[in-house]
C-alpha cells in the first residue's frame, strides 16, 4: 500500500532505501566525493555518501572541508546537476552507411528506456530539470532526453546548508523542494523526515521501517529550511525587472565584464538549464560508416554563432550579454520564466569569478535606484 | 521516432552551375512515396545531410506544385556547402525537414507586393514570384528588386526578363559594380525605391539578403509608409538541429529555424542591426 503520509526514517534506515531502490532500478546514483568535489556515483552502500562532508564556495572557488557529525546532504551543491544524466554530455544523433553504388542508409539511434533513481536531488536541480523539460519535451521532443526522462526517479533532499554562491531563494526555486520529486528528505540530526510526491514514491516508501513524524522533527526542519533560505547573500531581482536587460544590449559594461571573461564556457558547462549543443559528423576511416553526433556546445565559442564563416559573436563582450540576457530576459519569452534555478555554479566554477547577479545588477542598476 | 531526427535519402537528379561557385541542385526523395507525400511551403528550409562530411540548413527555391523535384540554390562558401556544390547527378544525400515558418503569402493576397533581394538571398524568394505570377489575380502590383555586388553575380538574368514582361509587374537590378552590359541601376538596391510606379502604403514586402541592405531597406519602406507589421524578412543564422533545440539560431528571443526564418519587422525590431547580438 502506498503511503502518503510523512514518515521518520531512523538514519540507518537511508541503507533499506538504497536498497529497495536498487531492487528496482538498473542503476542507483547518490553523491560522492570524487576528485576534490561531491558529484554523483553509482551508490550501493550509505557509507559511499558524503559523510560528514562539507563544502566551501566563492567566486572561483570550491573547496570540500569537514563538516563533522553524520550528516549526509550537509553540502551546497558540485558541479553537476541533473543535466548530464539526461541531455547526455555526447549523444549519437543517426549513423549512416555508403554501399558500394554510392546509395546511402540513414538508421536511427534507438533510445532505449533507461530505469535510474538518483538520491540527493536538490531543489535547484528539480527547477533546472523543469527548464530542461520545457525544451526537450517541446515538439518535436527529443527521443533520447524523452526516454532516459521516463525511467527517472528523483529522491531530492531539502537544502540546508547553501554556499555563499548560491540565490535560489531570490529566484524562488529553493532551498526546499516543492514538487517534481518522488521521494524528498529533510534530514536531521537522527535521522530523516521522508515524504513521497508521486505514486511511485508512495510505494517504495511504504516499503521502508519509519516512524510517524514528531513535532519536533517537524520544528527542526522548519527551522533550519527558513535558516537556509536567511542565510543566501545573493540575490537577483524579481523577473520582470530582469526582463529589462534586452534594453540594455548597448550597456558600456558590457565590454567591462567581456575584459574579465576567459570565454572558456564552464559556466555554460556547469549551468543546469543552459541546452546548446553542437552536431557533428565522426566518419570512420573506412569511408563507409559515420556517425552524427550532437554534444554540448557553449555561446562563449566562436563556433556556436559562425554563418558564413564567421561569428555573428565575434568578441567576448558580445558572447556575455547573449548568455546573460537570454539566462535572465529572453528566456522568459521562450519558457515563461528566466533560465536560471540559482544553483551558483557558474559562479563557483567561473575561473575568474565572474558573479552573474552583480553582473545583472551593474547592468540594470540604473533602471531600478 | 519523429521525422525531424532522421536523414532520408535522396538523388540529385540535375546540376546547374549558375555560377563559378554557385549551384542548383534539383533533387528527389529515393522512396518514391516520400517524395509524393512531401510537401513544403516557400520560404522553408531542409537540413541537407553529406556523408561523412556533416549538415547544412539551405533554403528550398523550387516551385511548391512540382511534386517531382525539390531545388536548393547553393553558394560553395564553407566545408559542407563547398562539397554539396561538388555533387554530380546520381549521388546520394540525406534530407530532412522542411523546417521553419515561410513567407505570408495569405495575408499579402489581394495586396501590392515588393520582393527585395540582395546576392543569393534571390533564392529563398523565388518561388514567392512565382507563387504570385501563378495566382495573378489575387495579388496586386509586383515589384521585384534584386541587388548583386557585382553585375556578373545576379543570377537567372532571363528569369528577371521574363518576369518584367508580365503584366502589372516591375523588376528593377542593381550592381554595385557594373559591366558595360548591365542595362539597370549601377550602385544600391535601396536606392531605386523612387523609381517603384506608385505608391507603397499599403503595399507588402518580402526580404532577404544581407542584414545590412535589409536593415537600410526595411528603414526605408518605413518611410514609404509600409507597416512593421507588412515587412517581413528571411533570417540567416547558424543552425544544427532546425527543430529550435540545438540553440545556435538564437536571435533575441526567437529561435530562427523554428519561428523563422521569416520574421515580420516588427518582431524583430528589438533585436537586428545591433552588432554581435
Amino acid at each position: 500500500m502506498a503511503v502518503e503520509e510523512p514518515r521518520f526514517l531512523p538514519r540507518a534506515g537511508l541503507q533499506r532505501l538504497i536498497d529497495r531502490l536498487r531492487n528496482q532500478f538498473q542503476q542507483v546514483l547518490g553523491p560522492q566525493v570524487c576528485d576534490g568535489a561531491i558529484v554523483y556515483g553509482p551508490l550501493q552502500r550509505l557509507q559511499q555518501l558524503p559523510i560528514g562532508q562539507g563544502d566551501r564556495q566563492a567566486p572561483g572557488s570550491y573547496r570540500l572541508e569537514a563538516a563533522g557529525g553524520e550528516r549526509c546532504f550537509a553540502w551546497a551543491n558540485g558541479p553537476q546537476a541533473l543535466k548530464p544524466l539526461l541531455f547526455t554530455p555526447e549523444q549519437p544523433v543517426w549513423r549512416s552507411v555508403r554501399n558500394a553504388d554510392g546509395q546511402l542508409e540513414f538508421l536511427p539511434m534507438p533510445a532505449e528506456p533507461e530505469s535510474l533513481a538518483v538520491i540527493g536531488v536538490r531543489a535547484c536541480d528539480l527547477a533546472a530539470l523543469a527548464l530542461q523539460d520545457a525544451h526537450f519535451l517541446g515538439d518535436p521532443a527529443d527521443p533520447w532526453y524523452v526516454a532516459r526522462r521516463e525511467g527517472l526517479f528523483l529522491v531530492a533532499v531539502h537544502c540546508t546548508h547553501p554556499a555563499d554562491t548560491c540565490f535560489c531563494a531570490s529566484t524562488g526555486d529553493g532551498p526546499t523542494c516543492c514538487d517534481g520529486f518522488d521521494l524528498a528528505l529533510h534530514e536531521l540530526d537522527e535521522g530523516f523526515i521522508i515524504e513521497a510526491g508521486s505514486k511511485e514514491g508512495a510505494t517504495v516508501l511504504a516499503d521502508l521501517a519509519t516512524l510517524p513524524v514528531s513535532r519536533e522533527h517537524w520544528t527542526a526542519a522548519q527551522a533550519q529550511q527558513a535558516e537556509a533560505a536567511r542565510t543566501q547573500r545573493r540575490h537577483l531581482r524579481p523577473a520582470h525587472e530582469l526582463a529589462c536587460l534586452s534594453d540594455a544590449l548597448m550597456h558600456s559594461h558590457w565590454a567591462e565584464v567581456g575584459r574579465r571573461c576567459l570565454s572558456c564556457g564552464n559556466c555554460t558547462a556547469v549551468c543546469p538549464s543552459c541546452f546548446c549543443h553542437r552536431h557533428e559528423e565522426r566518419p570512420a576511416i573506412d569511408g563507409v560508416h559515420s556517425a552524427h553526433v550532437r554534444s554540448w556546445d557553449s555561446c562563449f565559442t566562436a563556433a556556436h554563432s559562425a554563418l558564413h564563416g564567421r561569428p555573428v559573436r565575434a568578441d567576448t563582450a558580445q558572447r556575455y550579454r547573449q548568455w546573460l540576457i537570454h539566462k535572465l530576459c529572453t528566456w522568459q519569452d521562450q519558457y515563461g520564466r528566466i533560465g536560471c534555478v540559482g544553483c551558483g555554479r557558474c559562479i563557483s566554477w567561473c575561473p575568474v569569478g565572474i558573479d552573474l547577479t552583480a553582473e545583472a545588477e551593474t547592468v540594470l542598476g540604473a533602471a531600478y535606484v | 521516432m519523429s521525422d525531424a531526427w532522421l536523414p532520408q535519402e535522396a538523388e540529385v537528379v540535375e546540376c546547374i552551375t549558375e555560377t563559378p561557385d554557385i549551384r542548383t541542385l534539383r533533387l528527389r526523395f529515393t522512396d518514391p512515396e516520400r517524395q509524393r507525400a512531401y510537401r513544403f511551403a516557400p520560404g522553408q528550409f531542409n537540413m541537407l545531410a553529406l556523408h561523412g562530411i556533416g549538415e547544412v540548413p539551405i533554403s528550398i527555391v523550387s516551385d511548391v506544385e512540382d511534386v517531382h523535384l525539390f531545388d536548393h540554390t547553393i553558394r560553395a562558401v564553407g566545408r559542407v556547402t563547398r562539397a554539396l556544390a561538388r555533387l554530380e547527378c546520381g549521388a546520394r544525400l540525406g534530407v530532412r525537414g522542411p523546417f521553419g515558418r515561410g513567407w505570408p503569402l495569405e495575408a499579402a493576397e489581394g495586396r501590392d507586393l515588393v520582393v527585395l533581394t540582395g546576392g543569393l538571398g534571390c533564392a529563398p524568394a523565388v518561388s514567392v514570384i512565382r507563387h504570385v505570377l501563378r495566382r495573378r489575380g489575387s495579388f496586386g502590383r509586383l515589384t521585384i528588386m534584386q541587388g548583386v555586388k557585382h553585375a556578373n553575380d545576379l543570377l537567372w538574368r532571363e528569369q528577371y526578363e521574363a518576369w518584367a514582361r508580365e503584366p502589372d509587374t516591375q523588376v528593377l537590378l542593381a550592381a554595385d559594380v557594373a559591366t558595360p552590359d548591365w542595362p539597370w541601376h549601377q550602385g544600391l538596391v535601396t536606392e531605386l525605391f523612387d523609381r517603384i510606379g506608385g505608391s507603397l502604403v499599403g503595399a507588402v514586402a518580402m526580404m532577404c539578403g544581407p542584414e545590412p541592405m535589409m536593415m537600410a531597406a526595411g528603414r526605408k519602406l518605413l518611410d514609404y509608409g509600409l507597416a512593421a507589421s507588412d515587412i517581413y524578412l528571411s533570417m540567416e543564422r547558424n543552425m544544427h538541429c532546425g527543430a529550435g533545440k540545438c540553440g545556435h539560431c538564437q536571435l533575441g528571443p526567437h529561435f530562427v529555424c523554428r519561428d523563422g526564418p521569416v520574421f515580420s519587422w516588427a518582431a524583430l525590431a528589438p533585436c537586428i542591426g545591433i552588432q554581435g547580438y
